[in-house]
């Protein structure tokens, strides 16, 4: 590693696989990525098999609103572009508009998870409980499941972020921050899928 | 190495050059972002306004979604930049593990036995 990174001319450009460790970690976490994509897809499969199981329960197209998937939407895909901002900013070694790009992203992901429990509870007063049809178990499971991984980001970024306040950008942290990064993004990516084939396809498809 | 791994920079060991690269880059990350916000926009006000027919409207939104993972993955996530042959080779792998996996749950559960 020293022998193939100078380190004497400042922060390198690719500061996140600047050493073996921060190459395992992106390589690693692309494995991971492939795995989750693979489960997601188990869960979408299940929804398109039993989205028209609805039973006596209200149906996708009598409670979806497609407002308010358009603004959790939007805010989704922002915080995907604020966290590339920031990614930009952590290769250029500048540590505070990093922080201040990944903490937007944060509150943006808070905002989208806050949109998405209103959603459910909206859902259960229409009378769709998690075990009312065979479309609300797998709906619930499967964007339920998304939330879960919305939540799980925002711990992990807010507490990288509160860890390496004081700590400017490192070669250890670097990959840190890279990788939580890729998992917004993919978060987002499953998103997309979310709203296209549970949303739009539910409502007019 | 070691003692200088958890230390700061003082500075950006970038040149001019990369600088310019870089920030070319974030350029174009944006636009790409302009376009799926347009993406996005046609498909609700396909599906919202009912411009598109009944039956093309599926088929329509979904290509906008592979566009969009197309954007997502490869100019967000970095999956067109050198040095990410084994990225690549993963997430496809993983793509093309998706189909058959959602097509054989739709066929298994789906079709009477519910």
């Amino acid at each position: 590693m020293a022998e193939t990174t100078d380190l004497s001319k400042g922060l390198p450009s690719h500061p996140e696989r600047a050493t073996l460790e921060g190459k395992n970690k992106f390589l690693g976490f692309w494995v991971f990525l492939a795995g989750e994509t693979t489960m997601f897809a188990t869960f979408f499969g299940t929804y398109l098999g039993l989205r028209n199981g609805t039973g006596s329960g209200p149906e996708a197209a009598d409670i979806f609103s497609l407002p308010l998937v358009f603004i959790m939407t939007m805010i989704l895909l922002t915080s995907s572009l604020t966290s590339v901002f920031a990614m930009f900013a952590m290769k250029k070694n500048q540590f505070k508009k990093m922080k201040a790009w990944m903490w937007v992203t944060v509150a943006l992901g808070a905002a989208f998870l806050g949109f998405e429990i209103y959603e459910f509870v909206e859902y259960v007063h229409y009378g769709l409980g998690f075990t009312t049809s065979a479309f609300a178990s797998s709906f619930y499971a499967l964007v339920g499941l998304h939330g879960a991984h919305v939540l799980f980001g925002l711990l992990w970024i807010s507490l990288l972020l509160i860890r390496y306040r004081n700590s400017g950008i490192t070669l250890t942290n670097a990959p840190k921050f890279y990788v939580s990064s890729l998992y917004w993004h993919f978060i987002d990516v499953v998103w997309i899928f979310i709203f296209t084939v549970v949303y739009l396809m539910g409502i007019g498809g | 190495m070691g003692e200088n791994l958890s230390q700061p920079f003082e500075k950006s060991a970038m040149t001019q050059e990369e600088m310019v690269k870089i920030n070319r880059e974030q350029r174009i990350q944006t636009i790409a972002f302009a376009f799926m916000i347009a993406i996005t926009l046609l498909a609700f006000i396909a599906v919202g306004a009912d411009v598109v027919p009944g039956a093309f409207a599926t088929p329509f939104i979904l290509g906008l979604a592979g566009v969009q993972l197309f954007l997502q993955l490869f100019y967000f996530m970095h999956l067109k930049d050198k040095d990410h042959g084994w990225p690549n080779t993963f997430i496809v792998s993983g793509i093309v593990l998706v189909i058959p996996t959602i097509v054989a749950l739709m066929l298994l559960i789906g079709v009477t036995k519910y």
